[in-house]
């Protein structure tokens, strides 16, 4: 290799083409550039004329130096050049590259890659044989020396291991050649056993440590303590300067994607090596957290992942029904919001949808029986997919008991959100009506989630609901009274589990939510969580499957093939006592009813640095690379020649037509491939959008469609007519199938053969009435009914009403804005007349506006009016608006007809401009208070 | 008409092809043709012409229809009406059809084919309004007056340019005693125009010498090494610094514009040169008065 300067030639000889320059350069002088061809009619006069010097005319001075630059750099490529080539000592003995692979190095990885990959460019240059050791790696017996071309293909593929090194001696230090020059990538950490390895490998030749400056950083388990999410840094002492870090929080966001929630800073003191970052959470963030991170560091000693520790989970409260407001301390829930606020986030809401939606993590019924069907139904998927579902007995769950069995024997619960089935009446006992005294609880037994907590004295228990005896109760039974009766019931279902104590929420049967055994007791059921590791002794005997690994940088990967880890182990590596290693990775384990963190680093990892026995060459920075620049040249001298060609276009005047020519080819316009097609829209939502549009529920009797559809062109006739209303073409729709959310208004006779919707047709309804729709019910039976009280499409109405979320009803009273919403009304005939109408009740707090006939309700439309007064007949108009069907007799009839249609444009009003009327009460007010 | 010698099948789509090049041509000398002024050529002495004269007694030679009788009604002598003498001028056009002709040297500046093109038509448009007889250099094409007169002239000063390198100039046909106009860059063999103005002054035909030019025929502004051709291609000149030529070139366009206007000066002619950049109103105004100021008394 010839080397000037900085510069290296790794083939010199070719440099004496350089030679040939200067003859080249005089061959390009000699040879002028191509004609410029032009034509001009002046030409006769240029005939005979001459140039002074016709040589002179030359390729030019800068076109010369262009080509001669491009040569230049071709020949000193084709040289291969090297910038800083490095002078290495000629060594003949095999060249071992130990890396030790911990966590701790990954932070600069790829720096030592380089350095790996220089020695090993070096040995190939000197043919040396090499061999990579990664500590960190799976044992092997023997290392295999081999040609350096083989470990540089292999050197990319190496990466940390979230570990440290073992600190026995490697076996294949046995089996290395007498001789070995071996190159050290230290982490900087002086681990176990390293002074061993180190005296084997000195003895056989030259060490050489490459270590980079700098501190090495170890991110512990966080800790939740008082309000604020506190992480210990803790770092080592090779650089004791004052440092700044900033950690990030990392979590999914609430679409999903896992990004930085919060940010942090923490620093190093001059001399300290330890700190704590802070991160003030709200408790939602705080759930979010999936990890902490050091911003700008790599490795598994910058990660810190969270666990259920630091969540507080989501508890959902099925807040009372009816409006009935008991006493606070009487109140199911207030034992319940006592002892779960302090530790859970509590979310209360008497709509089990609204719970649900919150995506809780445990929801309490306390004395809840009768549940709707759909309602079951949401919570029972709920539950499978991981919900735990927390019940307390009371006295109307004792009520909803059972006292059959059939159903118990096939192993069924009656009621599906009941671990057990119950026996109806529960007991009372030590009451004042009772012999006997009042229970005390049994002992926890082992392998119940309340396993070793102790029992306080003062618990007693005054009255319970009963099990009915069943095979799997024994099973289900996780707490019992002295006197072996169930006290707490589990079962477990999918992913999630139901739980039932059999006392009350409140202190109303037994002292137990009064005691901190109820607090200890949820914490148990992981319905709060108290902040802390678990213990070892908690751990005992648990399996803890790996959900998420740590690899070396910091990443997680989900680990889905290792076995299941005994909980000892998890437990003893918890405190430290068991090394992490191969067999007990960090990362997140994840038992029966909870997670736990393992990180590669804690509070008891060793940061001390090496010291390096003398002799060893310790390299701390990377020497200046080998850089070789053949590319570069190759890149000039391809550039020139370009540059070159571009100028003898010009010189020649061609090269604007060259550049007309390949911008035309680039702005040749490209077709898409696939254009994209928006999706048709549907001419039924344009026709049933374009005006408002009454709709009908189709019945599949011919006739009553009929009749409706001309019952609601007659009703919008009227509304044309009479109001500014302009309804289009009333439709019929389909609840199974059409989307109801165009429609404002739904008319639905109702007959004995209407079909019941299905489970998707009620989810579509329900939607329906929740947005603020309307349905008009219409037995069509007024007439029927008033003889015999109930008719079969009554029944029919029941049992369609029952799957829709319909709010209590009364009949339309008095007051009601249906009264006065366009007209005056009183009664709401059709072609029948005096049947009840019923619509949503009126909250019971509804109090009468002074000096007014009406009572203020400013809230709400109803979201059905029932009746049974066959509106569309009366309503019904033929094609050339006259009326269909004959109502009543003579004059009375039309009397009759016209306030059937006054009825209807009343409930339009009511449906477009909902309790405008009823706000009116407050104009009075208004206006005097403008007067002043 | 260009298209007798056409094969009879072309000869209906190059008609189209023809009229529909002739409007522009036409609008554009009609809209030339508008800013001058068309001058009157009123003999000052009685004749055939439209305007009022004098009235004169009839004599006995004088017929009886050109008896004035409104005149003659107011007394009893008897008058005959005499109207001016308006002698029409007869002026023949030439544009060079030369391939020569059609060169541009830049996209912006109009051939100079089409320059000349233009400013023979809105020539011929002020004297056909002016009432004078035009016609072009042509034994096919005499001098007439009237609107049809240039319809025809703008067809056939659209026709195709020749093939050669430049046309000659034929006066043979054009009627003595009047004018000639020669359009051309007269960059080629000067003999032909010696020919022709030596016929012209034969048959008493004064005239104009328009010379055409490109500026870059003026300019030169060629460098490097430049192999020039001539616009059919027939002739070609090689040099390897054009620069060089520039001066030696100016020169002899000097020396040719020189010889261009000693021919004229001794035929009673006048000449100049206008160029493609400059706008064709400033070549029109000066032929108008050209032609205004030769005019015979």
């Amino acid at each position: 290799m010839l080397t000037l300067g900085a510069i290296g030639f790794t083939t010199p000889a070719i440099l004496a083409a350089l030679i040939a320059l200067p003859v080249l350069w005089w061959l390009l002088r000699a040879v002028p550039p191509a004609p410029v061809r032009r034509r001009f009619p002046g030409i006769a006069l240029l005939l005979g004329l001459h140039e002074r010097d016709p040589e002179s005319q030359r390729t030019p001075w800068w076109l010369l130096v262009l080509r001669i630059g491009a040569l230049t750099a071709l020949i000193l490529a084709l040289a291969g050049p090297v910038l800083n080539p490095r002078q290495s000592e000629p060594g003949s003995a095999p060249l071992l590259i130990v890396m030790d692979g911990s966590w701790a190095s990954a932070t600069d990885w790829p720096r030592r890659i380089e350095r790996a990959g220089q020695a090993l460019a070096e040995a190939r240059r000197e043919g040396r044989p090499a061999a990579v050791a990664l500590l960190t790696g799976p044992p092997v017996a023997e290392l295999p020396f081999r040609g350096a071309e083989y470990w540089l293909e292999r050197l990319p593929a190496l990466s940390p291991q979230p570990y440290a090194p073992p600190p026995g001696l490697p076996e294949w230090v046995d089996h290395l050649p007498e001789r070995v020059t071996t190159l050290w990538l230290s982490d900087g950490l002086a681990h176990e056993g390293r002074a061993a390895l180190h005296a084997a490998l000195a003895a056989r030749g030259q060490i050489t440590a490459f270590e980079p400056a700098g501190n090495v950083i170890a991110l512990t388990a966080a800790r939740f303590e008082g309000g604020t999410v506190t992480l210990p840094l803790r770092r080592s002492t090779h650089d004791p300067a004052p440092a700044s870090l900033t950690l990030a929080a990392i979590g999914r966001d609430p679409a999903g994607n896992e990004r930085e929630l919060a940010l942090a800073s923490a620093s190093f003191a001059a001399g300290a090596t330890d700190t704590d970052a802070e991160f003030a959470l709200q408790p939602e963030l705080r759930n979010r957290i999936t990890r902490f991170q050091i911003v700008g560091l790599r490795g598994a000693g910058t990660v810190s992942l969270t666990d259920d520790s630091l969540r507080r989970r989501k508890v959902a409260l099925l807040g009372v029904r009816e409006g009935t407001e008991a006493l606070a301390l009487l109140a199911p829930l207030h034992y319940l919001r006592q002892a779960l606020a302090p530790s859970s986030d509590l979310i209360e809401s008497p709509s089990i949808d609204d719970l649900l939606l919150a995506a809780p993590d445990v929801l309490v019924l306390a004395d809840m029986p009768g549940l709707t069907e759909a309602e079951t139904q949401a919570l029972l998927d709920w539950v499978e997919s991981g919900g735990l579902l927390l019940r307390f007995a009371g006295p109307r769950l004792a009520a909803a008991g059972s006292n059959e069995v059939p159903e118990a024997l096939a192993g069924q619960p009656r009621d599906p959100l009941l671990p057990i089935n119950l026996r109806a009446g529960g007991r009372t006992v030590g009451g004042a009506m009772s012999w006997g005294e009042s229970r005390r609880l049994a002992p926890f037994r082992d392998g119940t989630p309340f396993a070793g907590l102790r029992l306080p004295d003062d618990v007693e228990i005054r009255a319970q609901v009963l099990a009915q005896p069943g095979p799997d109760l024994a099973d289900r039974s996780i707490a019992e009274l002295s006197d072996g009766t169930p006290l707490v019931t589990r079962r477990m279902m999918g992913e999630g589990q139901i739980v039932l104590f059999h006392v009350t929420a409140n202190a109303e049967w037994s002292t137990l939510p009064l005691s901190g055994l109820f607090v200890d007791m949820l914490e148990r059921l992981s319905v709060s969580t108290r902040g802390s590791a678990p213990e070892t002794a908690e751990l005992a005997g648990t399996n803890w499957q790996l959900e998420a690994r740590l690899d070396g940088f910091g990443q997680l990967h989900p680990a889905p093939d290792r076995p299941a880890l005994a909980g000892e182990a998890l437990g003893a590596a918890l405190i430290g006592s068991t090394p992490i290693g191969p067999e007990l990775l960090p990362g997140l384990y994840t038992g029966s009813a909870q997670r736990v963190a393992l990180n590669a680093t804690d509070s008891r990892t060793r940061l001390e640095p090496v010291s390096w026995p003398q002799g060893t060459v310790v390299e701390t920075g990377l020497a200046r690379p080998e850089q070789p620049l053949a590319g570069l040249l190759f890149a000039l001298a391809a550039l020139a020649v370009m540059a070159d060609a571009l100028a003898t276009l010009a010189l020649g005047g061609r090269l604007v037509r060259a550049a007309a020519l390949v911008a035309g080819l680039a702005l040749m316009p490209v077709t898409p491939a696939n254009a994209q097609e928006a999706p048709p829209l549907d001419p039924r939502a344009i026709e049933a959008t374009e005006a408002v549009v009454l709709a009908f529920v189709t019945t599949g009797d011919a006739r009553v469609d009929e009749v409706a559809q001309a019952g609601l062109r007659g009703l919008s006739d009227a509304l044309f007519l009479r109001s500014s209303v302009e309804p289009g073409a009333p439709m019929q729709v389909d609840p199974e199938t059409d989307e109801l959310a165009l429609f404002p208004f739904l008319y639905w006779p109702v007959i004995e053969t209407s079909a019941i919707p299905s489970a998707e047709g009620y989810a579509r309804l329900n939607r329906y009435l929740r947005s603020g729709g309307m349905i008009l019910f219409d037995t069509r039976d007024a007439e029927v009914a008033r003889l015999s009280g109930t008719t079969p499409a009554a029944r029919r109405l029941q049992a369609i009403a029952a799957g829709l979320d319909i709010p209590p009803l009364e009949p339309v009273p008095s007051d009601h804005v249906l009264t006065r919403t366009f007209y005056l009304l009183a009664d709401f005939p059709g072609r029948y007349a005096n049947s009840t109408v019923w619509v949503e009740a009126a909250p019971a707090d509804a109090q009468r506006a002074e000096g007014m006939p009406f009572r203020n309700l400013n809230d709400g439309v109803t979201p059905v009016v029932i009746g049974g007064n066959d509106w569309a007949a009366a309503w019904a108009v033929d094609d050339s608006g006259m009326p269909l069907l004959p109502i009543g007799r003579g004059m009375t009839g039309e009397r009759q007809r016209e306030m059937s249609l006054r009825f209807g444009v009343n409930l339009i009003m009511h449906v477009l401009s909902g309790n405008y009327k009823s706000d009116q009460v407050h104009v009075p007010a208004l206006l005097e208070r403008l007067g002043q | 008409m260009p298209p007798v010698t056409r094969p009879a099948i072309g000869l209906r789509a190059s008609a189209e092809a023809l009229t529909g090049g002739l409007s522009p041509l036409l609008v554009a000398a009609e809209h030339l043709a508008n800013s001058a002024l068309p001058g009157a050529h009123g003999r000052r002495r009685a004749g055939a012409g439209a305007e009022f004269w004098q009235f004169r007694p009839a004599g006995a030679s004088d017929a009886l229809t050109r008896v004035d009788w409104r005149r003659s009604g107011r007394g009893d002598e008897i008058f005959v009406r005499e109207t001016e003498w308006q002698a029409a001028r007869a002026v023949s056009l030439w544009v060079d059809q030369g391939a020569a002709m059609g060169y541009s040297g830049a996209r912006e500046r109009p051939a100079k084919a089409e320059r000349a093109r233009l400013l023979a038509m809105a020539l011929a448009l002020v004297l056909l309004r002016g009432g004078e007889r035009v016609g072009l250099a042509h034994p096919d094409f005499l001098p007439r007056a009237g609107r049809v007169q240039a319809e025809r002239l703008a067809l056939a000063l659209s026709a195709d340019p020749g093939t050669q390198e430049h046309a000659n100039p034929d006066l043979i046909a054009s009627p003595p005693g009047g004018h000639a106009i020669l359009f051309s860059d007269f960059l080629g063999n000067p003999e032909p125009i010696e020919a022709a103005l030596r016929l012209a002054a034969s048959r008493n035909l004064r005239g104009l010498l328009v010379q055409v030019l490109d500026p870059s025929e003026e300019g030169f502004p060629f460098d490097g090494r430049t192999r020039f051709e001539s616009m059919s291609g027939h002739l070609s000149f090689e040099t390897l610094r054009a620069g060089d030529l520039r001066s030696a070139y100016q020169d002899r366009l000097a020396a040719r514009k020189d010889l261009l206007g000693a021919l004229a000066r001794h035929a009673g002619w006048q000449f100049t040169t206008l160029h493609t950049d400059s706008p064709a109103a400033v070549g029109l105004s000066w032929l108008y008065h050209a032609l205004s100021t030769g005019r015979r008394r």
